[in-house]
């Protein structure tokens, strides 16, 4: 049924559906309205049986997934930014331990500065952790892919983050198609557990593992990822079938055929860039847009055939690694190993930096002119950036940075971007 | 299954059940049908009082539930010296997540079971348990959540006053002048430093959760029935046990009851137990020993017995007990018994 709504109200009413049956909470923006909705169910009785529980941590609420999964229950919990560092150690430990969690993360930059807007910098702090990562572009594919999530994680054991954009898609009233019950439970089977903690069948979980099984164990946790690069694309088409629309899969491309220049990036910035090579295909340019929707396992071998034809490849990321450049980009770099073209990496949209039409029209043209610096950081301030450098030259007590340049930014609502 | 015939060794103490009482009134331990949920084969030291405790305690639970208990533990030596795998002594579900996050999973653990069996009083119980370090220190905030949400878990804490398992370190339930790796015995203040660390069954019974109690190895009659009240309350519940660790102590492996009792007819270990923050009894001293009689046989407080002996240093040792005598009324009246 088509609805107007928020799309943390939408990715809630998807996880209703699914019936999960321990939810964990703890507020931190820009999750806190998926939890408080489901909450909301829980309490007044039409998301039953389920356990809904406020939580001291985002350490805390990942242990108790971890605990109520291990105990048999399809498991929920959603946090962003500083939770999801928080609660790592345990984030780590759930897939360690091959329990089927589902968690949203709602994208935001990690401190300091303390930043709540949109990036994607906690998410992919968490990327060799051993849950697989969804990237949603719209909120249609933010609640479709929970449900999927959910199916993913218990068939492979595996714990799944579904990410999505802060506030750019949490926060933002779209029209959805949200899917009926008897959906949603024809396409997500039971959960039947792998291992359980039940007194008719005691089990040790967690035992230590010495050197003789750790290299096993771990090489396990890797080849089930890598069997979901099989089952996705096979899931998305299932979903197809029972709900009537494309969500989720590998990747997807946008007006890549014959495209010289080709974009690369995540989550909802993907619009954008659509809007801007919608309109530069219309002046005669050879650009499209690769869409990663899976991050973790990495589609190697579909971001390779998506991109080799190009000759230019443009990784478009809202993550950086410091004192490397970007983290999307070293991924696609490893997929384009051995073959010959451009490759550009640009950081954009840090802490909710606004990407702008007129800015990646700019952007794109200079790439298509091979004029593009290898690491570019989208409309940066250079001159508040010397400003600082000069004055870390002139003085050696120079104070703290972040403050220092707000000083010289003056009043935030005032700038235009 | 067959049982095995258990040998009793000891005798004059309270150790193993008394084979004079009539059956119902033995302990659990007493019993040829004792669950043994944590089974014989593991690698504890010799004289490790938590192995002893442990035992003790999940038996009990397991008797009082009939045998429906799962368990989860914090990293630390109950957890490595009983895993590892594939010897694992739990005969029990059980997991190990983390070092701090054992009373959250306990909490989660719970919450299945509840929404598993639609029910707000389901028949299998959940303990959680660790070292003094696991609960005191890093899982602190896991456990006070866990307390004040009164989820129904039960969580039992083996206090051996420090970091054993990672080689003798200090924690939070670190005693004043006792020496840890990181608390040398060296400078002009040796040992543990006096007015630092929390007494966590006190900072329990705060949240006013229905049961705490306190309980040492010296007693295990006493912790069998302490578990097995806790085990007739909903909600969250914690037994702290005092565990002497022959290894941090310092102390011979066949005298790990005797330290036990000491601390507790010293007054350094208060045992008592307290339903929704009231404390409602105590295991009283009859005849108080002066604390040095405990600290003497520990290496842990060598430095206290030099050439010149710390006779500050033990005075100040022995008014900590005497005020816990006072403040928890430990000392026996006439006609007590």
């Amino acid at each position: 049924m088509l609805k107007q709504m928020e799309g943390s109200r939408a990715v809630a009413e998807a996880v209703a559906m699914c019936r999960p049956e321990v939810i964990c909470a703890y507020p931190i923006s820009p999750q806190t309205h998926i939890v408080e909705a489901l909450g909301e169910m829980v309490k007044d009785g039409t998301l039953s049986p389920c356990e809904f529980i406020n939580v001291e941590s985002e350490f805390a609420a990942m242990s108790v997934a971890i605990g109520s999964s291990a105990a048999g229950a399809r498991s929920y919990t959603a946090t962003a930014s500083q939770g999801l560092l928080f609660m790592a150690e345990a984030v780590y430990n759930a897939s360690g331990l091959g329990l089927p969690i589902v968690m949203t993360v709602a994208n935001r930059a990690i401190g300091a500065p303390i930043n709540i807007w949109n990036d994607h910098s906690d998410a992919l702090s968490q990327r060799d952790s051993g849950w697989l990562q969804l990237f949603a572009e719209t909120n249609q594919e933010a609640l479709d892919l929970h449900i999927q999530a959910f199916r993913l994680a218990e068939e492979l054991s595996l714990p799944v983050m579904v990410c999505m954009d802060g506030f750019i898609l949490t926060h933002a009233y779209e029209r959805v198609d949200m899917p009926t019950q008897a959906q949603v439970d024809a396409y997500l089977p039971k959960y039947v557990p792998r291992q359980m903690l039940d007194p008719g069948e005691p089990v040790s979980i967690g035992a230590m593992v010495g050197p003789e099984a750790f290299m096993e164990v771990r090489y396990l946790a890797h080849a089930k990822q890598m069997e979901a690069l099989e089952l996705i694309p096979s899931y998305a088409a299932e979903f197809k079938s029972v709900f009537g629309r494309d969500s989720g899969g590998l990747t997807h491309t946008y007006r890549t055929e014959d495209a010289e220049t080709i974009i690369v990036a995540m989550g909802s910035v993907l619009g954008t860039i659509k809007d801007v090579i919608d309109e530069m295909r219309d002046a005669g340019h050879k650009i499209g847009v690769l869409g990663i929707t899976l991050f973790r396992p990495f589609p190697l071998a579909r971001v390779r055939e998506s991109l080799q034809g190009a000759k230019r490849v443009v990784v478009l990321e809202k993550s950086m690694a410091v004192g490397l450049g970007g983290i999307l980009s070293t991924n696609v770099r490893m997929a384009l190993s051995g073959l010959h073209m451009h490759g550009y990496t640009v950081i954009a949209g840090l802490g909710g930096r606004a990407i702008t039409k007129k800015s990646l029209h700019g952007l794109f043209r200079q790439a298509e002119q091979d004029a593009l610096e290898p690491l570019t950081f989208l409309d940066l301030d250079w001159n508040m950036v010397n400003k600082q450098l000069e004055r870390e030259k002139a003085h050696r007590r120079s104070g703290p940075v972040a403050e220092n340049l707000l000083r010289d930014v003056g009043v935030v609502a005032a700038r235009n971007y | 299954m067959s049982f095995q015939p258990v040998k009793f060794y000891q005798t004059g103490t309270f150790t193993v059940g008394n084979r004079l009482l009539p059956p119902e009134e033995r302990s659990v331990q007493a019993s040829t049908k004792r669950f043994n949920s944590i089974n014989s084969g593991h690698r504890a030291c010799q004289g490790c009082g938590e192995a002893l405790g442990a035992r003790y305690a999940i038996d009990a639970a397991m008797e009082a539930t009939d045998g429906q208990v799962i368990a989860a533990n914090a990293t630390g030596c109950l957890e490595v010296f009983s895993t590892p795998y594939p010897e694992t002594s739990w005969q029990i579900p059980w997991i190990h997540s983390l070092f701090g996050n054992t009373a959250a999973v306990a909490t989660g653990i719970a919450a299945a079971l509840k929404v598993k069996g639609l029910t707000q009083t389901p028949r299998t119980r959940v303990v959680a348990q660790g070292g003094d370090g696991g609960t005191t220190d890093i899982g602190f905030g896991c456990l006070s959540g866990m307390f004040e949400r009164n989820d129904d878990v039960l969580y039992i804490c083996y206090d051996n006053g420090g970091y054993m398992n990672t080689g003798v370190q200090r924690s939070s339930a670190t005693p004043p002048a006792a020496r840890t790796a990181t608390t040398m015995a060296v400078g002009p203040a040796p040992g543990n430093v006096f007015g630092q660390g929390k007494f966590l069954p006190a900072i329990a019974m705060a949240h006013e959760i229905p049961y705490v109690a306190t309980a040492t190895v010296a007693d295990l009659r006493d912790l069998e029935a302490k578990v097995r009240r806790a085990m007739e309350f909903r909600g969250a519940r914690y037994i702290h046990i005092l565990v002497p660790c022959p290894l941090g102590w310092g102390t011979a492996s066949h005298d790990t009851i005797k330290m036990a009792r000491l601390a507790k007819e010293t007054g350094i270990f208060p045992v008592f137990e307290a339903e929704h923050g009231e404390i409602k009894s105590v295991l009283a001293i009859r005849r108080p020993l002066p604390v040095e009689d405990y600290l003497r046989p520990q290496k842990r407080y060598a430095h206290l017995f030099g050439k010149t002996p710390a006779v500050e240093t033990i005075a100040h040792i022995q008014a900590l007990a005497d005020k816990n005598i006072r403040k928890y009324g430990l000392q026996a009246r006439k006609g007590d018994h």
